[in-house]
């Protein structure tokens, strides 16, 4: 039988207002997970405004044909920094970020495993980011000029070579990852641990919280995904510097070998970028369907089976290389395999919504639109798996908007219903639901003009990573289309903001549990204080506040 | 909507969950291993693709003597974690001590070997595949011999004055899981490097 214990919050009314330089003391040598989270947050949103904003430029540029906006270097610049930042200054950091925030909350603990570690791997990723970005300014070294890397997110040899990457934006971008790589792999350490080692009494591995699960699926993934990276940054750093051989083809060096190393990293990282996105729908979409999550433990096997394919799938980016066709039948067959755990996922997401009294809230507007986008994601992924398919289309804006629908439909959409869920629990305070209607039904549309018209230029032949082409191609209506589909996203983007600052001060004042949920951390008050529960709870059960507050329909009736 | 906080509070059970150093640990090691096979793989894959001499058989030759200095290292510093877990705290400060002085020896003989392969046999990381692969290989091993040495020292240290006892084994352990790792990885390159490799 479970009781009930009320907490109040601690308020010392005498204390006065600190002092802004006491603040940022605060922050900065703060080792509480949720102060960490919300940092890692706060910079991944920064980085996002700044990666968008040259998405939006290389959008300038391509929306009519010979267009001289920016230079071909320019644009070459622009799309390897905002592929590299999306990825490891946007993607990673605010996924560790909720990871941060809500993972010591949802098993009970008051922190997370080793919270030195925690704000070191924050501060060591933050640094990295700054090195990409210093490359602007140093990239050429003393003499002044700047310049960004220009080699692309992948970075293929021999571009990365000394010959053809003089200067130091290369090393830049290379350091970067290193450092970002070492700061990701001490906090999932951190994850697994806390996960492993620091749950309340009672929670059992079969009763946490699936985002948990996923987490620490996410976080072993990571483990094996950025060693490879790290290892590759290393060689391409010896090569640059101390004159060895690793990817140099004339001393015998072989440039298909990074892209090996390259994808070994490259492909888990991409399942590392959607795991915590479904971590979120398995929370946000059973809450707002009013029902327990439909096969917990196909959604754990699920996830566990997912981590393992995609260690053997890398070599799918690698198709028009020339692999041989064992090869190419085997990395065919795995990728297709993978999207049979997938799917069990999405016919799971689908069984907890049927029946259910749904919600219409902003979070879950944004859950069912990722519902939908993921779909047609997978299903553009699957045809890419496809050799002979990929041959044609490989390098083309096909894969382009394939993979933005991931990354855009699927991952922005579960973070932006993750913000509206999370933000009360964060700050205390609602985000307003009507920005919030205009922000997805602007975003909604934005995105879809986008990137849906994004895959024709791709099947009419339109390259990746080319900085203009000529009018009589037939690319120049869809392009402009794209591209105004961008600027409606960039609106729809700022209308969060404007929510996010807005609601801070003037949003309705949340309460410990303002959307009737069942895991642990909305058992405590919004925000929560440092030591995030007064009394260590004790659980016995998967929703232990369902429990609580219908004692009559226990959730040991749902479980199996 | 409730308007207070509630914390859920079932009957407690017994409660008991693995210790958080080890595990972290053990994560580390998975991701040091993720890094060491991909250097490994680097070196297989490159194995007789040099485009100049000198070739492994030319130049290495078995480090038999430092290679046994560093396995039998695991052994002491298991007997080190045992003798703090029964408060022998002497015999703990030997046996580290015993531990420091062959992973030393260890580190010695690399040095030597590269000093000879560097000086008298004109091999460097610039020279050819090998040299790259081989360097970068056998230094990453030797970098993370380092740094436990570097740790083990401070253990001693700590020992020699007294101030670790009983109550640190569980960290000493942790320490000492790393070395194995360390001897571990060790044993795959000795394998990779100088018997089949050669």
């Amino acid at each position: 039988m479970a009781t009930q214990t009320p907490t109040t919050a601690v308020l010392d009314q005498t204390r006065t207002r600190p002092l802004w330089l006491e603040t940022v003391h605060d922050w900065v040598t703060t080792v509480d997970h949720k102060k960490i989270g919300l940092m890692y947050i706060g910079y991944a949103l920064i980085f996002l405004i700044v990666a968008g904003f040259e998405a939006l430029l290389m959008r300038i540029q391509l929306s009519i044909p010979n267009n001289t906006f920016v230079s071909p270097q320019t644009f070459n610049r622009l799309f390897t920094m905002h592929g590299t930042t999306m990825v490891f200054f946007v993607g990673m950091p605010i996924l560790f970020g909720f990871g941060n925030y809500l993972i010591p909350l949802m098993i009970g603990a008051r922190d997370m495993a080793f919270p030195r570690l925690n704000a070191f791997s924050f501060w060591i990723s933050a640094f990295g980011g700054l090195l990409l970005y210093f490359s602007y300014l140093g990239g050429d070294g003393l003499y002044g000029m700047g310049s960004a890397p220009d080699v692309g997110w992948f970075a293929y040899a021999p571009l990365t070579a000394r010959v053809f990457s003089p200067g130091h934006s290369t090393d830049y971008w290379t350091l970067s990852l290193l450092l970002t790589g070492i700061g990701t792999i001490g906090t999932a350490l951190n994850i697994v641990a806390t996960t492993i080692c620091m749950r309340c009494p009672g929670m059992k591995l079969n009763r946490m919280p699936l985002l948990v699960w996923l987490y620490l699926v996410t976080s072993l993934m990571a483990f094996v995904a950025i060693g490879p990276l790290t290892a590759a940054q290393i060689m391409l750093m010896l090569d640059r510097y101390a004159g060895a051989h690793f990817f140099d083809t004339q001393a015998g060096g072989s440039a298909v070998l990074w892209m090996h190393f390259f994808w070994i990293f490259g492909h888990p990282e991409v399942y590392i970028l959607v795991l915590p996105a479904f971590a979120f729908a398995n929370e946000i979409i059973p809450v707002f369907s009013r029902k327990a999550i439909f096969g917990y433990p196909a959604m754990v096997a699920a996830t566990v089976g997912i981590g393992f394919i995609s260690l053997s799938v890398w070599a799918h980016h690698m198709f028009t290389v020339g692999m041989g066709s064992w090869a190419n039948t085997f990395f065919t067959f795995a990728t297709m395999i993978i999207a049979v755990p997938t799917g069990i996922k999405i016919f799971n997401w689908l069984a907890t919504l049927w029946g259910g009294k749904i919600h219409f809230t902003v979070s879950m507007m944004f859950a069912a639109g990722f519902l939908f986008q993921f779909l047609i994601a997978g299903l553009t992924g699957i045809m890419l798996s496809v050799a002979p398919f990929d041959w044609q289309l490989g390098s083309s804006y096909f894969v382009v908007a394939h993979f933005h629908y991931v990354l855009v439909g699927a991952i922005l959409f579960m973070l932006f219903s993750a913000f509206y869920y999370w933000y009360p629990k964060m700050t205390g305070r609602m985000l307003s639901e009507k920005i919030g209607k205009w922000h997805f039904w602007l975003f909604l549309i934005g995105f879809h003009l986008t990137f849906d018209l994004m895959h024709i230029p791709g099947l009419l032949g339109m390259p990746r990573r080319i900085y203009t082409y000529e009018a009589d191609r037939g690319w120049a209506i869809l392009n402009m289309l794209v591209s105004s589909g961008g600027f409606i996203q960039a609106i729809a983007s700022l209308l969060f903001v404007w929510n996010l600052v807005h609601s801070y001060f003037k949003g309705a004042i949340a309460g410990p549990d303002p959307w009737d949920a069942w895991t642990l951390e909305w058992s405590t008050t919004s925000p929560p204080p440092p030591y995030n529960f007064a009394v260590i709870p004790t659980v016995g059960s998967r929703r232990p506040l369902w429990d609580l507050k219908h004692p009559e329909d226990p959730d040991s009736n749902y479980e199996m | 909507m409730s308007t207070t906080a509630v914390l859920p509070h079932s009957p407690a059970e017994a409660w008991t969950l693995p210790s958080r150093g080890i595990i972290g640990m053990a994560c580390l090691i998975v991701a040091e291993s993720a890094i060491f096979i991909i250097f490994v793989v680097a070196y297989v894959f490159y194995l007789g693709k040099s485009l100049t001499g000198p070739a492994p058989r030319d130049v290495l030759q078995l480090p038999i003597f430092t290679s046994i200095c560093l396995f039998s290292s695991s052994y002491t510093v298991h007997r080190a974690v045992s003798a703090l877990e029964h408060s022998k705290r002497s015999a703990c400060s030997v046996w580290l001590a015993l531990t420091v002085l062959l992973g030393g020896i260890f580190l010695v003989g690399t040095g030597r070997e590269w000093y000879e392969l560097i000086y008298r046999d004109g091999l460097t990381i610039k020279t050819n595949l090998f040299g790259t692969t081989f360097y970068s290989l056998v230094g990453l091993h030797a970098s993370h011999v380092l740094i436990g040495l570097v740790m083990l020292s401070i253990a001693l240290l700590f020992s020699l004055r007294g101030q670790m006892t009983s109550r640190h084994t569980e960290r000493l352990e942790v320490l000492s899981l790393y070395w194995h790792f360390v001897d571990a990885v060790w044993v795959v390159v000795f394998l990779v490097v100088y018997v089949f490799g050669r």
